[in-house]
């Protein structure tokens, strides 16, 4: 497993609590599990996703996302309705480990509530976090 | 004393390699002695008649070799120690598997009048006053399957007793030490489990039981010796706050081989628990069952068991439907009659003061295993244990060792690993039960033999990293297995 | 004592390293209000000797075949089991293992279960089989729980011509759910009645059982079709796995799930225990399948080996959101039925449920030439409802005192049939045994 340092926060998005990540693109925001969830969880062998159209509010759980020995609920950082979802984690759930913020994203959402962005932590708070929990 | 140690083998077998059975054979071979026809051939509806299955044609040699072949890459307690926390692998005796495959037990109808079972019926009653006794319990069903499946049934009857007393409830207690089937079993009854923390002695205090304890909680499951190792000392004190809000208190019984005639549960303000027929009452494992789970309970719960029960009228045995409050069923027939036949005998063979023996060697060689490997290996809970002892990896983590590569280097010594990355409260668990059926000899071998891995750690880590190699097959690829499922073939 | 290894010089040399005084000193962590103040109230040990002898003597007290001619199946059938089998499964490797949770020590374990769960597939037409469960009826129950989770609705219907005792266990396990759970009645020929359906919302399953209790094959095409309507899924149990040698399978025939029981399948009847619980289903279900599943994989050397999988959906990594609390289930029964199906293969099982097929119906058309009344038209496999002409008793109990025990008096179960009997005739049952039965039926 990873060092703290040697993680990956990309400073253009913000994280959650429970280590998802949202990013605004648009007039969408689009979702997925950071490299320290990632990383902590290993190799992914099965996410499970919503379907186009579900609806959610900020913090309800929304997807899970299984390693060999674990599970772990993902719950969605705005609220919002299920715009488009990645299809291609049903063959290759590998990409969230290969690449968490690129291919392996996991749903768009058209947000409600745009400023419920501005609750979630910025990448520097976010590893702050982490270093304090050590 | 054996001379050095040495790598010695896990499981291996002269033939290794053993294709599938559909890989084999050949159409029209026949492993099977077809019953004589002395009947015509009547006509069965075409639209009705399928094509039969696609299984591969043996012949006799062909099976017998194939099952032969493959049974050589097991390891079983019969080849050697099996220290596996909560799971009592003891040794399975002989003669119990004789008595259970007599042609009366084996060849027994279910629903054959009761006038005609009475040899099935009279074995039946007495195990369950045998095991009413060893728990000081007033009533048994022999009814449940497995372990998992008498805590379904624990809670069935839990959640009836609530539905007459008036008021159905929506939470159950579960220690964080809890095995997996504790909350699963509540879940299957709709009951929502509510954490509670051990604490830093490892066992459950009645502050943190008074916190969560209300009258819309069921009662309370609670594991007594407890996955830990240790028994829960403030068990009466903490039944008393269940009772006096209106709970029951549920003991899961898997680790009763501790404590046979040194505590009865029933004492503890226990009201329903379940056994592990192939736990503590040593009916073999099968890798991976039957096992059989019967629940027992106290007087104000017997109402509620599954039917029908076998009650003696008049010098016979009977099997009675008259229970109008009772749960209903949870298997087709009586339970798993073949494996309570081996209890029973095992009981017979025991007598009363050989299973306190027993449970008392139980806890010396745990214990034992304890004292010598805590230098080796961290020990989390430095206190007498009972029946099983657990350790963490946290001493071998500076080597980047952790407790899943030492569970597989100790494969090619020659024993079964111990439970591991359990309870969840340890970092890295190894649960130690070596049982009272292991020498002290064997015992020894186990310890030197974790003390040699504890030094490979040390000085050649990569040993343990590559481990297992002297078993049929080296680490497998557990990921892909989950990521593209092969399931049948 | 043979099984206790400790001398007392052992014991004397391990109390010393733990620092206890004695045995009892060992359990000075109970509190003395939870000791136990007497003794076991048990009878005294036995030698192996005396253990033979009492167990003789229960055994002797039970009437079973060969003994006796057992004409009643109802869920627990006689079926001939090769001596191969019954020595393979003794073998200590397999029978005093653990679960496989350590696959590089248990491959012979895994490797077998993969090939149950294979020609369980086979058998049932279906595409994923589990590695067991206790037995028919719990299997169905946790079908229908399945069911229910996948579809995400409340109501179940099951026919009342499933074995009425499963139909017991299901409504145990639905209890504290919430979950409702509707009967379907039955046909003047003895299938069940799906009209009822018609009004019925909300359904998450239809189940039914081919060849039902009454013996009688349903038409689970035209089930599976209605249930496809109400877009719930069609659930087929069975009691008699012999009988998909000869009949079309459940999964040919549109079953989304099927659950039912092996004990057919080289297993003893052993008063009904242990069984073996089988469940298959649609490979697109199987993140939601109860218990076990073995998978195939490759070790770090490439070769081919097998492991648990899936272990996501169990109770010891998703306990209160797992898909069952199984954790023991019956794998030795899954490894007879292996080895049963193994030894009477393709070709021979499709003549052993032929031949138990032609018993039935030999010994339905005599019974008929006696006079007795044959109430359901429907073709049956190798079980079936006969009236006697005369009272039922006398010509039960005439023949019990001959050891013939003309199968299930059904009166406790249909009381709307209670002058009625479930007879069966499997491969053990000879034509003299059958006459004979025939010659005691009073006209």
């Amino acid at each position: 497993m990873k060092e703290i340092s040697e993680l990956n926060l990309p400073d253009d998005i913000r994280y959650a609590q429970d280590h998802e990540w949202a990013r605004l693109e648009g007039d969408k925001v689009r979702v997925g599990l950071d490299d320290y969830a990632q990383d902590q969880l290993g190799d992914i062998v099965f996410v499970e996703l919503p379907q186009i159209g579900d609806r959610f509010k900020k913090g309800e759980e929304f997807a899970t996302v299984e390693s060999v020995k674990a599970v772990c609920e993902c719950y969605l950082p705005v609220s919002g309705e299920i715009m488009a979802v990645n299809t291609a984690l049903e063959e290759a759930p590998e990409l969230v480990n290969k690449d968490p913020y690129g291919d392996g994203w996991f749903v768009d959402v058209k947000p409600d509530d745009t400023s419920e962005m501005d609750s979630l932590m910025s990448n520097v708070d976010c590893l702050e976090k982490l270093k304090g929990a050590e | 004393m054996k001379e050095s140690l040495g790598v010695t083998g896990g499981a291996t077998g002269l033939i290794l390699n053993e294709p599938l059975l559909w890989e084999k054979g050949k159409k029209g071979r026949l492993g099977f002695s077809l019953p004589r026809r002395d009947v015509d051939s009547f006509p069965l509806d075409e639209k009705l008649a399928g094509e039969g299955p696609d299984f591969p044609d043996l012949s006799e040699v062909d099976v017998v070799r194939h099952y032969t072949r493959l049974a050589q890459w097991n390891f079983g307690v019969d080849t050697g120690m099996y220290p596996l926390g909560s799971c009592t692998m003891k040794y399975n005796p002989k003669t119990n598997e004789r008595q259970a495959s007599l042609p009366g037990f084996a060849g027994a109808h279910p629903l054959m009048p009761a006038r005609l079972s009475q040899g099935a019926l009279q074995m039946m009653f007495a195990l369950e006053q045998y095991l009413s006794e060893i728990t000081g319990m007033d009533a048994t069903t022999l009814q449940p399957a497995a372990g998992a499946h008498g805590e379904l049934t624990g809670m069935l009857l839990i959640h009836a007793f609530h539905e007459k007393g008036g008021g159905a409830r929506s939470k159950i207690i579960v220690p964080d030490t809890a095995h997996g089937t504790n909350p699963a079993s509540a879940a299957l009854c709709g009951y929502r489990p509510v954490p509670v923390a051990s604490n830093d002695k490892g066992i459950l205090s009645v502050e943190a039981i008074s916190e969560v304890m209300d009258e819309d909680t069921a009662g309370i499951m609670v594991t007594n010796p407890n996955t830990l190792g240790l028994f829960e000392e403030n068990i009466r004190a903490i039944a008393d706050i269940i009772h006096g809000k209106g709970g029951q208190v549920y003991c899961d019984g898997a680790n009763l081989n501790a404590v046979m005639g040194v505590v009865k549960m029933g004492e503890l303000g226990v009201d329903v628990m379940q056994l592990n027929l192939h736990k503590t009452f040593s009916t073999p494992h099968g890798g991976g069952g039957p096992g059989s789970g019967p629940v027992c309970v106290k007087k104000h719960l017997e109402p509620f068991l599954p039917v029908p029960r076998v009650i003696e009228e008049k010098g016979s045995y009977i099997l009675s439907e008259g229970y109008p409050e009772s749960i209903g069923k949870v298997q087709a027939f009586h339970g798993a009659f073949g494996v309570m036949t081996k209890a029973y005998s095992y009981i017979r063979t025991m007598g009363p003061e050989n299973l306190k023996k027993a449970s008392q060697l139980a806890v010396l060689n745990a214990n034992y295993v304890k004292e010598r490997l805590k230098g080796t290996l961290h020990l989390p809970y430095d206190r007498p244990c009972m029946h099983e002892c657990v350790f963490s990896d946290k001493n071998q983590e500076a080597k980047k060792i952790a407790t899943l590569d030492m569970a597989k280097r100790l494969m090619d010594y020659g024993f079964h690993p111990p439970t591991v990355y359990f309870p969840l409260v340890v970092h890295g668990a190894i649960m130690v039960e070596p049982t009272e059926t292991e020498c002290k000899e064997d015992l020894d071998l186990f310890i030197e033999a974790f003390k040699a891995i504890a030094r490979e750690a040390q000085e050649n880590p990569d040993l343990l990293h590559e481990a297992p190699k002297s078993c049929k097959v080296r680490r497998l690829d557990e990921v892909t297995a989950a990521r593209k499922p092969c399931l049948a073939g | 004592m043979r099984y206790l290894p400790h001398t007392t010089e052992d014991v004397a040399a391990m109390l010393e390293v733990v620092g206890a005084d004695d045995l009892d000193g060992l359990f000075s962590t109970i509190p003395g209000d939870c000791r136990l103040k007497g003794h076991l109230d048990l009878p005294e040990a036995l030698t192996e000797w005396e253990l033979n002898d009492h167990m003789e003597g229960l055994s002797k007290d039970i009437a079973a075949s060969p003994a006796y001619k057992i004409f009643m199946g109802a869920g627990s059938y006689d079926h001939f089991v090769p001596a191969s089998v019954s020595y393979l499964l003794g073998r200590s490797e397999f029978v005093t293992s653990y679960t496989p949770y350590q696959p590089e020590m248990s491959q012979g374990t895994l490797q077998a279960i993969y090939e149950y769960q294979s020609l369980a597939a086979r058998l049932l037409g279906m595409e994923v089989a589990t590695a067991s469960h206790y037995d028919g009826a719990a299997a169905l129950a946790e079908a229908l729980l399945m069911a229910v989770r996948v579809t995400k609705k409340k109501r179940v219907a099951m026919s009342s011509l499933i074995h009425p005792l499963y139909r017991r266990v299901v409504r145990t396990y639905f209890e504290p759910t919430g979950y409702e759970v509707t009967e379907l009645g039955y046909l003047q020929n003895g299938t069940t009645d799906l009209s009822d359906l018609d009004d019925m919302d909300d359904l998450a399953a239809v189940a039914v059982q081919s060849p039902n209790f009454f013996g009688c094959i349903e038409d689970l095409k035209t089930i599976g079709e209605k249930a496809h309507e109400k877009k719930a899924l069609l659930v087929a149990s069975f009691t008699e796995a012999l009988s998909y040698g000869l009949l079309k399978s459940p999964g040919s025939q549109g079953a989304d799930i099927v659950a039912g029981e092996g004990q057919s399948l080289g297993i003893p009847r052993s008063f009904g225990g242990p069984a073996l619980g089988m469940l298959a289903s649609s490979k697109k279900y199987m993140r939601s399948l109860p218990g076990r599943l073995v998978g195939l994989t490759k070790d770090l050397d490439g070769k081919r080996g097998f492991v648990l999988t899936l272990a996501t959906r169990e109770q010891h990594i998703r306990r209160e959101k797992a898909t069952s609390n199984i954790c023991t289930n019956n794998s030795l029964c899954a490894l007879a039925a292996a080895m049963y199906m193994a030894s009477v293969g393709g070709t021979g099982i499709r003549e052993l449920a032929r031949l138990n097929h032609d018993k039935a119906e030999y010994l339905k058309r005599e019974l008929k030439k006696k006079g007795c009344n044959i109430p359901f038209e429907s073709a049956t496999f190798n079980e079936f409802v006969v009236e006697f002409p005369g009272a039922l008793e006398g010509d039960y109990n005439r023949l019990l005192e001959k050891k013939i025990v003309a199968g299930l008096p059904l009166a406790p179960y249909y009381p709307e049939l209670a002058n009625h009997l479930l007879l069966c005739v499997t491969e053990t049952r000879t034509r003299e045994e059958m006459d004979a039965l025939v010659r005691e039926v009073r006209q």
